[in-house]
């Protein structure tokens, strides 16, 4: 997902804009009372973004509110899906505005793209890993502005020089005299005052709460029971249904029988849809006991006979021809005939769902002229514009209520249930909330692209790279969810962590793209979206070359990263820590990857061990990570444990494939997920850095996959080129 | 009519013979604190106690357990092991989504309230019915061994 390049976002990864900072703050006095802050997060694209950063209204949707009785409230854009942004993005209004954490509360903001546009985005939406580096500048300067007027506010009222002032812990200080102010008793006059053009933030080495591991603020409730999912909303009234789309992609309702389902004690409604069938009732349990009652003929469409075999088959022929190019320097196919050697292969990753603990699920009610919509979704404004057209209503007549997310991974950037919810609810009288089962979760996912890529390179007579090609040959999401984001028909996601990302010197590299659709399958956002499988590939690939060259996997790939001191700093630190080098006994194997993506420079190294009978167990991963200026150590730890784990899930076990137009896998005795008893150490070394924020949330999962492979093959000398591993040792 | 006790309070439902625990809980009593994973008794996001005892409520019959204590996660915090657990859970910042958290912190707490000093084999034993997608669990193994030592 790397929008950067249309984005116009500059070196040190915040977004760059026409628009002048002054114009991008804005206050006035709250309702009632206190402070209201409200900025516009910068845009670089579209009148729209123009009209709206220029606008001197006061918006009362703002963004920070100091209140008399001191809270700081911050209308949040990002949302809490587990990556910590309910904490680090208060951090970031919080170092500025001297105020301790535990002061700051949040809102969850409504819909609307205008205010709380994701500059790095384009629109209202949370994922990859981009919230911190969003929202690093524009939620400092927020809170640095507000301190400001706060202090120019209490020395107004002192009658003394402002510079003789300070701010610490939520008041306002007069050095000379130690007069004090709380924020809240300046709050009101502040509102009053002009804002400042020009601010200085912190530096770095000034900051007390960046990069301190701060408590995070949204678990206490996540303890007992008290944290609101979207699946735990109750409205009055509110009847439960539960739904199944047809099982073959594409297919629609032919005809469904209701009469034995319709008897069950409960069930109140039959829903039918264009392509599904719901069921409506007073509790889950019936309408679970409905839905199995009916019986229902599918009207299969084209794509009935749809198998995975197939649609590989059909990839392999589409990578045969050139495609977009991402990449080109010098000339690959010159320096691969000169080669004093080339090699070959070709890589291929699966369609993966994202199996967030919390099936989808959505919350609606449509009343007489307006609808409200209660969901966990990573874009919110893009639920209440699918609600406003399945309903027909002007955007501002749909509420949405954003909730917690049990888990996004890209999955709630799709908006699909929240459109089949709304069509559901258009038939029912009051509010109802639809869950899906864990089986029509898995089967109706929007599933990560299968890639189907070659790789080639042509080697020197000291065996190091002098071409190298890659072409990555799968469906394009961008084409269908930021249509935008393409560039001359080049998908930028499809060929990120390959084509501009790739850190080694190589004289001669081609990476190219051949777009191909499965048919009738959807793909979508996954985390760790394209890097995931490029890097799998890539450092797949790199360590094909090293074994062709007879050398040590981390010498290899230290010689061709001169040019990359971050890439070659991390893999140095993983290498140590991971106790490279020192011998293992018979069976185990340690490998590695490297790897920058999400402006984040990471290394792993993977310890694992091949059973007699080919069973695989990862014993210890290291990781070394050097994302810049990190705001929350332990978030940055977390996330990358996480993100491995949920690599490892991939890389071990996971596929979903097709056989006659559906999914063959429904729930997790069949797709399966790493539990603890199979769970490796993780260690994490962060390297400390000035640099700017890089992502975090998704790239632990990017590279665990190939130290994993890479490990495997330095213990049995078996390269791994496609995912799952799954049984691939058992047949070896 | 069934009589169910659960967190100690009395509650007479009308309710399906064979309807779950979990739904019970979710969509008539109204604690939703207690999560659907699966259905199916694979994921152990739905796990409350019965008398003390981990269970997943997505496949027991709720009719089945009258005058059992049923306990789920909104009150296993007045339990000594389950204060323990959600004290840990916090000081070791298990969580990341939490959404599967409530059923791994059912399962800890009676673990520990069975056995106050686990091994990793118990750890692995007691825990691996619980799925956690955020992937936390390094944390969970810490604080489950935190939660031996406290007071």
């Amino acid at each position: 997902m790397d929008f950067e390049r249309r984005l116009n976002v500059r070196k040190d990864g915040t977004a760059g804009s026409g628009v002048s900072r002054r114009n991008l703050l804005t206050a006035g006095a709250a309702a009632g009372s206190g402070l209201l802050l409200g900025f516009y997060l910068p845009q670089a694209i579209g009148a729209e973004a123009a009209e709206a950063a220029t606008a001197d209204v006061f918006a009362p949707k703002a963004f920070v509110r100091i209140d008399r009785d001191d809270r700081v409230t911050l209308i949040m854009p990002q949302v809490e899906m587990g990556q910590g942004t309910y904490t680090s993005m208060p951090m970031l209004i919080a170092e500025e505005l001297e105020v301790p954490l535990d002061q700051v509360s949040l809102v969850a903001a409504p819909p609307d793209d205008r205010l709380y546009t994701n500059p790095l985005i384009g629109f209202q939406a949370t994922g990859g890993s981009k919230s911190v580096r969003a929202m690093w500048e524009p939620l400092r300067r927020a809170g640095a502005v507000a301190r400001v007027m706060l202090i120019s506010a209490a020395a107004q009222g002192w009658n003394v020089d402002p510079t003789s002032c300070r701010a610490e812990k939520g008041e306002v200080i007069h050095g000379p005299t130690g007069r004090k102010l709380r924020y809240g008793a300046l709050a009101d006059t502040a509102a009053t005052l002009p804002v400042p053009d020009n601010v200085a933030l912190k530096d770095a080495k000034a900051f007390k709460l960046i990069g301190t591991p701060a408590k995070r603020l949204d678990t206490p409730d996540k303890v007992n029971g008290k944290a609101l999912f979207g699946i735990d909303v109750k409205i009055p009234g509110m009847k439960i249904a539960t739904v199944a789309a047809c099982p073959v992609f594409g297919g629609k309702l032919a005809r469904v029988d209701d009469s034995t389902a319709i008897e069950i004690k409960g069930v109140r409604q039959v829903v039918r849809l264009a392509d599904a069938v719901a069921v409506v009732a007073d509790h889950m349990w019936a309408a679970i006991q409905g839905l199995a009652a009916l019986d229902i003929e599918w009207d299969e469409g084209p794509n009935a006979n749809v198998s995975s075999a197939d649609i590989v088959r059909q990839m392999d022929i589409a990578s045969q021809n050139p495609g977009i190019v991402g990449r080109r320097d010098g000339d690959v196919a010159k320096a691969m005939t000169g080669a004093a050697k080339r090699v070959e292969a070709v890589y291929q990753v699966p369609f993966l769902a994202h199996a967030a603990m919390e099936p989808m699920n959505c919350t609606v009610h449509i009343q007489k002229d307006g609808c409200e919509v209660w969901v966990g979704s990573q874009v919110v404004s893009r639920a209440q514009a699918t609600a406003a057209e399945v309903i027909g209503l002007p955007l501002e007549r749909v509420q949405v209520h954003n909730y917690l997310l049990g888990g996004g991974f890209g999955r709630r950037l799709e908006v699909d249930y929240v459109t089949q919810a709304v069509r559901i609810a258009k038939q029912v009288d009051g509010p109802v909330k639809m869950v899906w089962t864990r089986e029509e979760d898995i089967q109706h996912d929007i599933y990560r692209p299968y890639y189907f890529d070659r790789m080639a390179a042509g080697l020197d007579e000291q065996a190091m790279p002098i071409a190298w090609s890659h072409r990555v040959t799968g469906s394009s999401i961008e084409a269908r969810w930021l249509p935008s984001a393409l560039k001359d028909g080049l998908d930028t996601d499809a060929v990120e962590g390959a084509a501009e990302e790739l850190q080694y010197a190589i004289p001669n590299i081609l990476v190219d793209y051949v777009r191909h659709e499965p048919p009738g399958i959807l793909t979508g956002w996954w985390r760790g979206v394209g890097p995931t499988h490029n890097i799998f590939m890539v450092e797949s690939f790199i360590d094909e070359l090293a074994a062709e060259a007879r050398k040590d996997p981390v010498e290899y790939r230290r010689a061709l990263l001169g040019k990359s001191p971050r890439a070659k700093g991390v893999l140095d630190l993983a290498a140590e820590k991971a106790g490279w080098g020192q011998t293992l006994r018979q069976g185990h194997g340690r490998g590695v990857s490297v790897q920058y993506a999400f402006g984040s420079y990471l290394s792993q190294v993977a310890e694992i061990v091949v059973s007699k009978e080919g069973e695989v167990r990862v014993s210890r991963v290291v990781c070394a990570v050097d994302c810049g200026i990190i705001v929350n150590p332990d978030t940055v730890k977390a996330q990358i444990e996480g993100g491995i784990v949920f690599g490892l899930s991939a890389a071990l076990f996971d596929e979903v494939t097709i056989k006659d137009g559906r999914a063959e896998q429904s729930n997790f005795n069949d797709y399966r997920v790493l539990r603890i008893n199979e769970m490796p150490a993780i260690e994490v070394y962060l390297v400390p850095s000035t640099e700017a924020p890089g992502g975090i949330g998704e790239p632990g999962t990017v590279g665990v996959a190939p130290a994993l492979t890479n490990a495997i093959f330095a213990a049995t000398g078996k390269r791994i080129r496609k995912l799952p591993i799954k049984d691939q040792l058992r047949s070896a | 009519m069934v009589t169910l006790q659960i967190n100690g309070n009395e509650h007479h439902l009308d309710i399906p013979e064979d309807m779950p625990l979990l739904w019970v809980l979710r969509d008539v009593v109204g604690l939703t604190g207690t999560k659907f994973g699966c259905g199916i008794a694979q994921c152990g996001a739905c796990t409350v106690h019965i008398d003390g005892r981990p269970i997943r409520s997505c496949v027991i019959p709720a009719a089945g357990l009258a005058d059992r204590a049923i306990t789920t996660i909104e009150a296993i915090g007045e339990t000594p092991s389950g204060r323990k657990i959600q004290q840990a859970w916090l000081e070791v910042e298990v969580i990341q989504c939490g959404y599967c958290q409530p059923g791994q912190i059912m399962s800890a707490a009676a673990l520990l309230a069975s056995n106050p000093n686990p091994s990793d084999a118990d750890i692995d034993a007691a825990m691996s019915g619980n799925i956690c997608r955020c992937g936390t669990y390094q944390r969970i193994r810490a604080a489950i061994k935190q939660a031996t030592q406290a007071a």
